[in-house]
């Protein structure tokens, strides 16, 4: 590892103080008999973020989420919220939408709004102007006295989504936020999901829908086999997988020539990206050498019609952290 | 508190607005009444007349047979045997009795034969055994020299008074009207539990499939919403069982008001008939014997193990409808839950009738699982006061053990989906934290 990484790798994972998390987990470990679930897990959601939970399925994610919202306690360690132990009244601070969600499909959509608000301790009368507020906004007034049985998957997750918002909960936590809907409406809660940030609502996300961890998060979490393996600004984390490699394009009479040059010094690859030239492409490691050295080689060679730096994708570092352990 | 509220709230008006409650609640009293006024039509009814033929050449036994409103004998000792058998295959007859042409007694006593087409009404036949018996018996005294006369005389007629050891007088009836009373209640108790467990049970289903659960209980614990729909579903049943009460009555004074004729007929037979067999004094006796139940004490108790019981039982059926994803695989689980209840009424009904304070009563009555229902049949005739208030606080005891039991595995239940749980894995989740 070079020392860059390292240091990045020790800056990650300094103290930082908590006025600036809303939420810290602190080896947490939960145990369903024989079954760890989650085996000392930490993690500190920065306020105002969108925070990606990633790993695959059974890594943990739920577990974690559950123990967030207060449905199972953990069996060692802490969970602050926003500077103090987890309790009962954080339940009101929270807006949780979970994987597998569902309403009532007898009762009515206002009735069921109205009665699931005030679970979550808001007066009726809150309640009802906050309703009123979001019917209107997302255009679904006329839906107020239908049943949820005569509602589309779609409609009923648009209400769903309306009721995890509704008490204005400083910590979202959005399980699978867009599974169930259409492009035009998942594209309509994304704009939501960004506006809630912009008013200062901090976001969990969890999801296998890579674009739009790419697309929505500022931090990502990883966690497979209940651990936690990664943990970082998503850009910090790209770093600290980048690999030094090069995608090129290059237009050359001597190819051969070429190619000797770049295997003497580097590791070489094939690769394809879109073009509308007929060039050579290929990816090049580096390793310790500069880009500006490889670029002077290209130069040398014939006509650079491409350079640039493989960065890796969310996909990439999903895929390669699980893969590896 | 006010979450609790709010779910019970939301329980009770699902329950109430659901079709199927509006229709039970409103076409349950009314095939009951249907019910009631066929079965009180049929039993107004008067039976066919049978005529039976009775081939008595020696005249043993025709001339003590008397006709009544069902049987009609005729004398047919002129006709032969093989044409009278033919006469009851043609159904000129309904039967045919045949007794040997003898004065031995004995010969008559074994060779008396009946023919029917049919099996002949066991009650005709143990009557016609009574009497030829008698006969008999009354013909073998004479013969032997013996003195029937003084035998009748000799002949003492017991009749046991019944008093209690604090020195009132109690009458036989009495034990009837506590075994109604207490059944009556032990048999309600047991028709509540079995359908509102059953609907607390489909509602904790119903949340389970729509998948709203884990919406609900990231805003309130499982235990409140568990509580929440018991007590909810409990409001709605009594609900309905007061409609049912008030609903039956109206219907039942309607019925009997369209049917006025045939009931009052058949309610001033039987009025006469008491009259003739009953006097005044003991009429006053059985009322009396009402009033000198312990009222207040079956009443209490009624409530108090009305709450015990259901809240003991559909706390069991909130913990199987959370481990189950369907209402076909609940069947495995729900068996040894019904059984204490059903073996509660059988106990009730046989051995409390039988024996109200032996051991297989007593037993039964302070074992939780079965108090509810056998205790309140026991209450009528007197238990010492510590064997109820004992019985009672082991009823909740064990409600609050059960209660704590089934919301851990309501908690872990909820949450769980697509497999049908074994005994060892629930037993398991009673575990987890």
């Amino acid at each position: 590892m070079r020392p860059t990484v390292v240091m990045l790798f020790l800056t990650l994972h300094k103290y930082q103080p908590s006025m600036e998390h809303i939420l810290e987990v602190s080896d947490v470990v939960k145990k369903y008999g024989d079954y760890t679930a989650l085996n000392h897990v930490s993690l500190s959601v920065p306020k105002g973020s969108i925070y990606g939970l990633l790993g695959p399925n059974g890594a943990g994610k739920t577990s974690l989420i559950r123990i967030i919202n207060q449905i199972t306690m953990p069996d060692s360690g802490r969970v602050i919220l926003d500077g103090e132990p987890l309790q009962p009244k954080h339940i009101q601070s929270i807006g949780y939408l979970p994987e597998e969600r569902g309403l009532y499909k007898t009762m009515k959509v206002g009735e069921q709004c109205l009665y699931l608000a005030q679970l979550k301790g808001m007066s009726k009368k809150d309640a009802k102007a906050q309703l009123d507020f979001w019917f209107e906004k997302l255009e679904i007034t006329s839906w107020w006295n239908k049943k949820i049985q005569e509602l589309s998957k779609g409609m009923a997750q648009k209400i769903q989504f309306v009721v995890c918002v509704l008490h204005k909960p400083k910590l979202l936590i959005f399980d699978e936020p867009f599974s169930g809907f259409d492009p035009v409406n998942a594209n309509l809660i994304k704009d939501e999901i960004l506006e809630l940030k912009r008013q200062g609502s901090t976001i969990i996300f969890s999801t296998h829908r890579m674009e739009s961890v790419e697309e929505l998060c500022d931090y990502i979490a990883l966690i497979h086999k209940s651990n936690k393996l990664i943990e970082g600004k998503l850009d910090d984390v790209k770093r600290q997988y980048r690999t030094a490699t090069y995608r090129i394009g290059v237009l050359t009479q001597n190819t051969e020539q070429l190619l000797y040059q770049l295997t003497q010094k580097y590791t070489v690859a094939q690769t394809h990206f879109k073009s509308l030239n007929q060039e050579l492409q290929l990816e090049v490691a580096i390793g310790n050498d500069t880009p500006n050295n490889l670029l002077s080689l290209l130069l040398n060679n014939g006509m650079v019609t491409h350079f640039e730096e493989k960065i890796p994708s969310v996909n990439d570092i999903f895929i390669q952290t699980v893969t590896q352990n | 508190m006010s979450l609790l509220k709010l779910i019970i709230k939301r329980e009770f008006i699902a329950k109430v607005r659901n079709k199927s409650f509006i229709v039970m609640t409103f076409l349950s009293p009314l095939i009951f009444v249907v019910i009631a006024a066929v079965v009180g039509y049929l039993a107004s009814m008067k039976a066919d007349l049978r005529r039976i033929a009775v081939h008595d050449p020696a005249n043993v036994i025709f001339n003590t047979l008397k006709n009544t409103e069902e049987y009609r004998y005729v004398n047919t000792s002129g006709l032969s045997v093989g044409v009278l058998r033919d006469s009851v295959k043609t159904e000129k007859f309904d039967g045919l009795l045949v007794v040997p042409a003898t004065t031995k007694t004995n010969e008559i006593a074994q060779k008396t034969q009946y023919y029917s087409n049919e099996s002949a009404p066991l009650e005709l036949i143990l009557d016609l055994e009574d009497q030829l018996s008698e006969k008999l018996t009354a013909q073998n005294y004479q013969a032997a020299g013996i003195d029937t006369l003084a035998i009748n005389k000799a002949q003492a007629d017991v009749s046991i008074q019944l008093k209690k050891s604090s020195g009132e007088d109690t009458i036989k009836g009495a034990s009837l009207i506590r075994i109604v009373i207490g059944g009556g209640f032990g048999y309600l108790i047991m028709m509540f539990i079995i359908i509102y467990g059953n609907l607390v049970m489909r509602s904790v289903i119903e949340e389970k499939t729509n998948r709203i659960i884990e919406i609900i209980i990231s805003s309130v614990k499982p235990f409140q919403l568990m509580l929440g729909k018991i007590i909810g579903t409990s409001l709605a049943g009594l609900l309905q069982f007061g409609i049912w009460i008030v609903l039956g009555i109206t219907l039942l004074t309607v019925a009997s008001a369209v049917f006025g004729i045939e009931t009052g007929g058949t309610a001033g037979i039987a009025a006469n008939a008491a009259a003739e067999q009953v006097d005044p004094s003991r009429i006053q006796q059985l009322l009396a014997a009402v009033w000198d139940l312990p009222i207040a004490t079956i009443l209490i108790s009624f409530v108090l193990y009305f709450i015990g019981g259901y809240f003991l039982y559909s706390s069991f059926y909130a913990a199987i409808g959370a481990a189950v994803d369907n209402e076909t695989d609940s069947q495995q689980f729900l068996l040894p839950i019904i059984m204490p209840l059903v073996l509660g009424v059988y106990i009730g009904f046989f051995t409390v009738i039988n024996d109200p304070h032996g051991t297989v009563a007593t037993v039964f009555s302070i074992v939780p699982l079965t108090s509810p229902i056998v205790m309140l049949m026991r209450i009528p005739f007197g238990v010492p006061i510590w064997q109820v208030i004992l019985s009672i606080v082991l009823l909740f005891a064990t409600f609050v053990l059960v209660v704590w039991f089934a919301a851990k595995i309501y908690r872990v239940g909820i949450l769980m989906y697509g497999k049908k749980p074994t005994w060892k894995e629930i037993i398991k989740w009673t575990k987890y934290d």
